[in-house]
């Protein structure tokens, strides 16, 4: 790599040819205020924050997108260089709404804190302001134009990492917005409500709809019974809500936060991602060994779903007709528990706590409903929860830990590590290749490497009992398109698919802890937050689904074996072909 | 969805000439923009039903499709009338008072422009300068043109166009 000079504010440095200006001057320790830029994913030049003055240019230059040469001369903090960025501001300002104080937002976005940053204190610009209806028909996402700053992070996101593409840049000039085709509201759009718009945002003007009210209203009724159950990759994340560092896995906390805000039980989502293997797990045999549908693609992720259903209709058949595990947990908690702790189904409301916006929709979907009730009645995110922790005043930080209720708390390794890319995959093949050669393989036999990793295909052939399985995982829609169109091309083919919609799988769901340009551009979230999933699961006792002896008992009490009649009611589901526009609305 | 689902609301014949021009431009780049002009051509206008089966023949979503279409204003979403009226805003027409005439134009056809009147008769619209200026305030009704008006010439103008 060839290197070059330059002089960013008198520091003389070396860097690649060809860095940016905005990395160059990281480097140097020399911070340029950003806004629309985050790396890798939007990188436009549009907002003209970081602008800097380069020696011999005309016009002063968006770092984040000048490439450095030989020679270079930079000022990042010139009177001129400091000017333009204020009245940049102003005018962005100009046309915000500026209701902070009730803002989702409020204390962690990019735009207050660009604003407090350079001292912004009157809006000297009183122009007209755009106004914007709010669409807020979707179970998962709320639309708030009147706070968008015309980024385009979510468009790209939607667009280039999901190809759900279902947000563009529409109209031209002081009327351009950020909307959907014929401003259809998102809920009769394609959208997979992956949220990966809200975690890319950096202001208010995407959020997930709200659940909380609904669900202190329950925990206040004392007519119900209410239990939550949290998802593998919300311990992950809960943390950084309370500034703790990333990467942090505070599950003892969380659990008694839970319990301190009133929920009559709390489980982990973990144990029914253990039922999810047996089930899923007996699935991917039986079909192997009968000629069945092949490839196998897994169905826990809610996104995948939605897309699979919208756009790839031919594909409905290789689903695994498992249900996701939260929603498998709330129907074995309306059937089986509710008839062993004798409680009324009717009266018990079901909360997940998840990473994930897509799950708000998929727990409206009728047909998950094995007790004749909803399996889940109500889904918060990682930052709902947090949100909720707050105003219950709860010290999260300094709490003791705790555990998670029997009778069915315990959960293996292999349930935690569903919150990450490869992890269903893994997870499966440690039970179905114990069961195949019919012994328990040592614990340095289970850990599947080559299903890890945040590389957005992977491939592996793997060889179990005898057996050589063709795998593939795919996090990102983006990536799983390229899968499934080179199986439709004929070019591929595989036994067993393990599909997430956000890239990373769940641990960078869209619903958890929003981190800013600032962080994730040069953090890997998808990274730190995986290395806790799997330093939990080295430190579970069990780490095969099948050797969880809750998920033991519960076959020889209830369902009686995998994939049995009574199992195949209460946690199996069925798929429908989605129009992407249906035309009467 | 697709092109059989639309044959209900778009004439057929309409839509295999449509449907022929996306085969022709489905694989170039950059051929979208090309793709509505002769759909807008075809069409007049580009409805939801007609940037579907653009969208899907040329593989392009439909939020993308409709981002081009608000973005040029060449590019119509409602239909437009028989009688197309082009209210020159130029310099010189506007400060020989066009705006009075266009406003006037406004009153009597009860729509506005960009609009176009319910028996699909009329559609005004405001344009550049037409290089006519010294029949300042000018206005075009498709090829006819009308020169140094006042606003109480537009309610016999329009009667010609009514029978």
């Amino acid at each position: 790599m060839k290197m070059v000079n330059i002089t960013i504010d008198g520091i003389n440095m070396q860097v690649p040819e060809g860095t940016t200006i905005l990395e160059a001057a990281r480097q140097a320790n020399i911070r340029i205020p950003t806004l629309c830029f985050l790396k890798d994913i939007n990188e436009i030049g549009a907002c003209r924050m970081c602008v800097v003055e380069v020696k011999g240019a005309r016009a002063l230059q968006a770092a984040c997108v000048y490439p450095v040469a030989e020679g270079l001369e930079i000022k990042t903090n010139s009177d001129k260089v400091r000017r333009a960025r204020k009245v940049t501001l102003e005018l962005i300002l100009s046309n915000h709404d500026r209701e902070c104080l009730t803002c989702v937002r409020s204390n962690n976005c990019e735009l207050q804190k660009l604003s407090k940053e350079l001292n912004i204190r009157d809006i000297r610009y009183k122009g007209e302001q755009t106004e914007h209806d709010i669409d807020d028909l979707s179970l998962s996402i709320v639309r708030n134009n009147n706070k968008c700053i015309l980024c385009r992070r979510c468009v790209s996101v939607c667009q280039n990492v999901q190809t759900v593409s279902v947000l563009e840049t529409v109209n031209r000039g002081f009327n351009t917005k950020i909307g959907t085709a014929f401003d259809i509201p998102l809920a009769n759009t394609p959208c997979v409500n992956c949220g990966q718009c809200i975690a890319v945002c950096p202001v208010g003007a995407i959020y997930e709809k709200s659940d909380i009210e609904k669900v202190w209203d329950a925990i206040n009724d004392p007519d119900k019974y209410v239990v939550v159950q949290t998802a593998p990759a919300v311990r992950v994340s809960i943390g950084e809500a309370f500034g703790m560092p990333l990467g942090s896995r505070p599950t003892g906390k969380m659990v008694t936060a839970l319990k301190m805000l009133g929920f009559d039980k709390v489980f982990d989502t973990d144990t029914a991602a253990d039922l999810t293997i047996m089930e899923e797990g007996t699935e991917l045999m039986h079909r192997i060994q009968n000629g069945g549908k092949l490839p196998l693609i897994t169905s826990c992720c809610p996104g995948w779903i939605k897309f699979c259903e919208h756009n790839y209709p031919d594909f409905l058949d290789n689903l695994s007709t498992c249900k996701s595990p939260h929603e498998m947990f709330g129907a074995v908690l309306k059937t089986y528990y509710a008839k062993k702790m004798n409680i009324d189904p009717a009266k018990m409301v079901v909360v997940s706590i998840m990473p994930c916006t897509a799950k708000k929709f998929e727990a409206g979907r009728p047909e998950l409903s094995a007790a004749g009730y909803p399996d889940v009645e109500y889904v918060l995110t990682t930052r709902e929860l947090a949100q909720m922790i707050d105003e219950a005043g709860i010290d999260f930080v300094n709490l003791e830990d705790s555990t998670f209720d029997d009778p069915i708390g315990e959960a293996s390794g292999a349930g935690v590590i569903f919150g990450a890319t490869g992890g269903v995959m893994e997870a499966a093949l440690r039970t179905v290749a114990d069961i195949l050669s019919g012994e328990s393989l040592p614990v340095e036999k289970i850990e599947y490497t080559e299903v890890r990793g945040v590389e957005g295909i992977k491939e592996a052939q793997i060889e179990v009992g005898g057996k050589v399985i063709r795998a593939c995982v795919a996090h990102g829609l983006g990536n799983a398109r390229e899968v499934l169109d080179r199986i439709r091309a004929g070019e591929a083919e595989y036994d067993f698919i393990e599909i997430m919609a956000c890239p990373g799988g769940c641990v960078n769901g869209g619903g958890q802890i929003i981190q800013p340009s600032e962080v994730r551009s040069w953090i890997d979230l998808i990274v730190e937050r995986t290395k806790a999933i799997y330093a939990e699961d080295r430190s579970m006792p069990i780490r095969k689904s099948h050797e969880n002896p809750y998920i033991k008992k519960l076959y020889d009490e209830y369902y009686g074996e995998p994939g049995s009649e009574k199992a195949h009611h209460d946690l199996h589901t069925t798929y429908q072909q989605r129009a992407n526009y249906p035309l009467d609305n | 969805m697709g092109s059989s689902s639309c044959s209900c609301s778009v004439a057929d014949e309409k839509l295999l000439k449509l449907q022929k021009i996306i085969e022709e431009n489905r694989n170039k780049k950059g051929a979208l923009i090309h793709v509505l002009h002769e759909a807008q051509t075809i069409y007049g206008y580009l409805p939801i039903e007609v940037q579907k089966v653009v969208a899907e023949g040329m593989g392009v979503p439909l939020a993308e499709v409709y981002g081009v279409v608000t973005f040029y204003a060449q590019f119509s979403l409602k239909p437009k009338g028989q009688y197309k009226i082009s209210v020159c805003l130029g310099t010189a027409c506007y400060v020989k008072g066009a705006n009075l005439v266009l406003q006037k134009l406004d009153e009597e056809l009860g729509i506005s422009v960009g609009d176009c009147t319910n028996e699909l008769r009329f559609s005004p619209e405001s344009c550049r300068c037409i290089v006519a200026c010294g029949l300042a305030p000018v206005i075009t009704i498709n090829e006819d043109v009308y020169g140094r008006l006042s606003p109480n010439d537009v309610p016999n103008i329009l009667a010609k166009y009514k029978e």
